[in-house]
């Protein structure tokens, strides 16, 4: 049997790329399909607690009409007291038809994947991988300039531990980006991505700076946050914490084009008065999950 | 002349078996647990910190009635890419074979990630070698990219 399993979109082809996004842009048209999934049992393992992601999986296979079940706190699961993963999932696959989980643990989502016949979607496994994430970015990204080849995208904040960004530039590889990477000294892109872009041909230049100047050429501001326990150095956080903080007043000499995405929750990297400007995109972006999520809870179940 | 007799007999000759010279002196007891040899019943002769002129200081093992398959063998550049292994019949050394890197390990070295699966679950590890001049190994599970050098077995 083929195994429709997500764990990973970095390997995707164009032509698989496109047909998510276009199936994406389809439940944004029309988001509520109540007999589509009817008879389906769509399992939720959050063996880490992340209510964003779980909800916006839930609501997207309750709006198929599929029926939901799961769990989020592994306090209450058995896996607290000692089961394995295989066993947890070998004991849900006798009951659901798909199941979406996110654990603390890289690799978990993969391993899954190869111990049932029912299909994994990764909801998120550590710091390795979030596939839905990275489509809904990708989407975003592909709907606000119509198309995903050629853009200058600039990633800010933390590109050391954010997670996002990392997955975001893998997937682009196809697509002849140019890359931003404006960031501290001590959250700057780690070197393995950066040898990943000298060896998939991928332009990138470093930036410390983050200025109306600097961005004024950018289709994309991906912001991310900078947390203060991610520096070892606080004489360093001290010094940078406001640098990269986006402003209403740094938007003049951008782009009519460009975009400001985030992956949420923010809190202050982005000023509440750049949420009434027209590049402001990431809480658009936080919907297009939905949509993006129902696209991948049809192809995990092969439904055309 | 008296001097280099002495010092080839450091370790007797075995008629038949498998000789594995220069191992780094680090490495002698790995690679003896790594071949099972606590669990060997024919003559096992172990050598370590004798005296070598290429590398100083060094190990030998010898493993009389023993022939390692081609997996044994591989399984051993995990933790001594290169090493060299000499097939005696007869007390004389018939063929010399290179433990080079494969393709992939099996259930053999462990992740050096503390938060990936396969050190959490019980399951077997897979790393794929990316890089075999440098010795670089990925983790299937969690992808992270480790230098054989600093790598454990499980
Ligand atoms: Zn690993």
């Amino acid at each position: 049997m083929m195994n429709r399993s997500i764990v990973s979109i970095a390997d995707y082809s164009r032509e698989q790329i496109e047909r998510l996004l276009e199936r994406t842009a389809e439940f944004e048209r029309e988001p509520n399909h109540p007999h589509l999934l009817e008879g389906r049992v769509v399992a939720t393992l959050f063996f880490e607690p992340s209510t964003r992601t779980r909800l916006s999986f839930e609501t997207a296979a309750n709006r198929l009409g599929a029926r939901v079940i799961g769990f989020t706190d592994p306090k209450v699961t058995s896996s607290s007291k000692g089961e394995t993963l295989k066993d947890t999932i070998k004991m849900v696959s006798n009951y659901a038809d798909v199941i979406i989980m996110r654990h603390r643990l890289e690799g978990a989502a993969l391993y899954a994947s190869e111990v049932t016949d029912v299909p994994i979607i990764n909801a998120g496994d550590g710091s390795n991988l979030h596939p839905s994430q990275t489509m809904l970015d990708l989407y975003s990204i592909w709907k606000t300039q119509g198309r995903l080849d050629d853009l200058n995208i600039f990633m800010v904040g933390d590109l050391k531990y954010g997670r996002t960004v990392h997955s975001l530039l893998m997937s682009m590889r196809r697509y002849n980006p140019t890359f931003h990477f404006v960031a501290p000294k001590e959250l700057e892109m780690p070197e393995e991505y950066k040898l990943y872009c000298r060896k998939e041909g991928i332009r990138y230049v470093e930036e410390r700076v983050f200025t109306e100047e600097s961005i004024a050429d950018a289709d994309i501001l991906y912001m991310t946050r900078v947390q203060r326990e991610r520096f070892t150095d606080l004489m360093e956080y001290e010094r940078v914490k406001d640098t990269y903080i986006l402003r209403a007043d740094m938007l003049g000499r951008c782009r009519e084009n460009m975009r400001i995405l985030h992956p949420l929750p923010r809190v202050n990297e982005i000023e509440q008065d750049v949420d009434d400007s027209p590049h402001a995109y990431y809480f658009q972006q936080a919907q297009n999950g939905l949509y993006a999520r129902e696209a991948l809870i049809c192809q995990a179940l092969g439904i055309e | 002349m008296m001097d280099t007799t002495k010092k080839s007999l450091q370790v007797a000759a075995i008629e038949n078996g498998t000789v594995i010279d220069h191992i780094p002196t680090d490495k002698v007891f790995t690679i003896a647990s790594l071949l099972q040899l606590d669990r060997c019943n024919d003559q096992v002769t172990i050598g370590n910190n004798l005296d070598s002129g290429r590398m100083g200081s060094k190990g030998i093992i010898k493993i009389a009635n023993r022939f390692f398959s081609d997996a044994e063998i591989s399984r051993l550049a995990a933790v001594c890419p290169n090493i060299r292994l000499c097939i005696i019949r007869d007390y004389e050394v018939v063929e010399k074979r290179i433990a080079s890197l494969p393709d992939e390990f099996v259930g053999i070295v462990r992740c050096a990630n503390p938060v990936c699966i396969t050190n959490n679950e019980p399951m077997k590890t897979v790393f794929y070698v990316t890089d075999k001049e440098q010795g670089v190994v990925k983790c299937r599970y969690c992808g992270k990219e480790q230098n054989i050098e600093h790598i454990k077995l499980v």
